[in-house]
């Protein structure tokens, strides 16, 4: 099971590789709506720092939701994924092999590119830094649930519109509980309890959501 | 005598039962309606010493806002029997129940806003019941948009039904969420008027849910009557039905 989800990993590493643009324009697309902020607000440092977890974090779903379409659409489209349906292991721990290697290259530059963004927006060390732990646990959240959506639309017309609306209801406690952290380390109270919930989603979605996903991509394959 | 439920889990012998049914629950909507809004016009207090007139429109709006919640409930609960014993019925009412129990979320939010600018002072707040039902509504419109975004009727059924259960499963997490959250951001001075109510009041807001139950079942019935012509179009008893019709 463990050598299934490892070659199912390094495929998906090894395949992101040779199409290395598709991740750099998710990142980008996060630098931009991000750096566009200060232009939209205004360069004020006081209010920059207020909103700086909230744009972030929205940035950081949105990003998401944006890479989601590719997750399992070339599979789909070239039969790789139907083949993946008829492996004796089971269909989930492939999907978490796949979830997995996406989040490694379009959830995990966000968190490295983050202490960036909290400069832009003038946090201080130990902001960013439960900035960085924040977006570490609640970005594998944000790849998980999104993949339920993306198995969901899979070759429907209009899916990308379609799983922005399925999806980002459900993204909103880790909204809540990744920018909260933020902010309430700010503001003294600390973040350990916004952290562990975080890490508590993050286990349940690790459990349900690659069963989930799998029951959907079997609707939308057969 | 033994009635066996399971018979009318086909859509053919359902089909017939549900149009006997929906003109009773039809009626029984319009006479619980007429009572109710004759109790929350003549019987209950005229005016809430703090709210004035104002208050009334709670015995539409907190109705409705209980609906939305309970037939989210319900649909999940016909999507996962659709899901696990497979039956096509079961699916067709999860999707009839859909549109209903999104305009109630619309109308408790609209009638929200309506109560809360002479209350409150203004139209929206970011409480945490209001985005509950925000995010409520939300949930209602996404099902809604990947039924109808997928051709196949049985793979649409089967995917709303998948999204409904995923729905069901974070519908509190959301709602915990965004109680803590509008603790963190505010302190919750906009506090509805929590007094005891008077048993005029409880009367009619018994009444207008009673109501509203059986509107939703009246109309999801008769959604549940047309779903089931166009999927059966193609089987022998809905070309006799049709044909019995223009003999008519």
């Amino acid at each position: 099971m463990f050598s299934a989800f490892f070659s199912v990993v390094r495929r998906e590493l090894l395949l992101a590789m040779r199409r290395r643009a598709d991740f750099l324009t998710v990142l980008f697309f996060f630098i931009i709506v991000v750096s566009l902020f200060p232009l939209g607000v205004g360069p004020e440092a006081d209010t920059l720092r207020k909103i700086a977890p909230g744009v972030v974090w929205v940035a950081a779903l949105l990003a998401s939701m944006l890479a989601l379409g590719r997750l399992f659409y070339n599979d789909y489209v070239d039969g790789t994924l139907e083949q993946m349906l008829l492996v004796p292991q089971p269909l989930s721990i492939l999907v978490l092999g796949k979830v997995f290697a996406h989040w490694l290259v379009s959830g995990l530059p966000l968190v490295f590119i983050a202490p960036v963004m909290g400069l832009q927006f003038d946090l201080d060390g130990e902001a960013i830094i439960v900035l960085i732990g924040a977006l570490m646990l609640g970005t594998p959240i944000l790849s998980l649930i999104g993949a339920i959506g993306a198995a969901l639309t899979l070759g429907v017309r209009g899916g990308g519109v379609l799983i922005s609306l399925l999806i980002l209801p459900l993204y909103i406690p880790v909204l809540v509980f990744g920018a909260g952290a933020v902010e309430a380390s700010a503001s003294g109270l600390g973040a350990q309890a916004h952290l562990s919930l975080l890490g508590a989603g993050l286990f349940v979605s690790v459990v349900l959501a690659p069963w989930a996903t799998a029951a959907a991509l079997k609707i939308s394959v057969e | 005598m033994k009635i066996n439920i399971f018979k009318y889990a086909a859509p053919a012998t359902f089909y017939p039962l549900a149009g006997k049914m929906i003109p009773w629950f039809m009626w029984a909507a319009a006479l619980l309606g007429i009572a109710g809004l004759y109790y929350s016009f003549f019987e209950a207090p005229l005016a809430d010493y703090q709210q004035g007139q104002s208050y009334k429109i709670m015995f539409i709006h907190v109705p409705t806002a209980w609906m939305s919640m309970f037939i989210y409930v319900v649909m999940a609960m016909w999507a996962a029997s659709g899901l696990i014993w497979n039956t096509r019925l079961s699916a067709m009412m999860a999707k009839s129940l859909a549109p209903t129990g999104a305009l109630f979320a619309f109308l408790a939010l609209v009638t929200g806003a309506v109560w809360g600018k002479p209350t409150w002072g203004t139209w929206w707040v970011w409480d945490a019941r209001l985005t509950s039902e925000l995010i409520l509504f939300f949930l209602y419109i996404g099902f809604i948009a990947l039924g109808a975004a997928i051709e196949d009727p049985r793979r649409a059924a089967k995917a709303t039904g998948l999204l409904a259960l995923v729905g069901i499963v974070n519908v509190p997490i959301i709602y915990f969420s965004v109680i803590w959250w509008s603790t963190l951001h505010q302190p919750p001075s906009l506090k509805l008027n929590e007094s005891t109510m008077g048993v005029e009041m409880l009367i009619s807001i018994l009444l207008m849910t009673l109501c509203f139950w059986s509107y939703t079942i009246g109309v999801a019935l008769s959604r549940v009557r047309t779903e089931i012509l166009q999927r059966e179009s193609k089987t022998d008893w809905v070309a006799a039905l049709v044909q019995e019709g223009e003999k008519k």
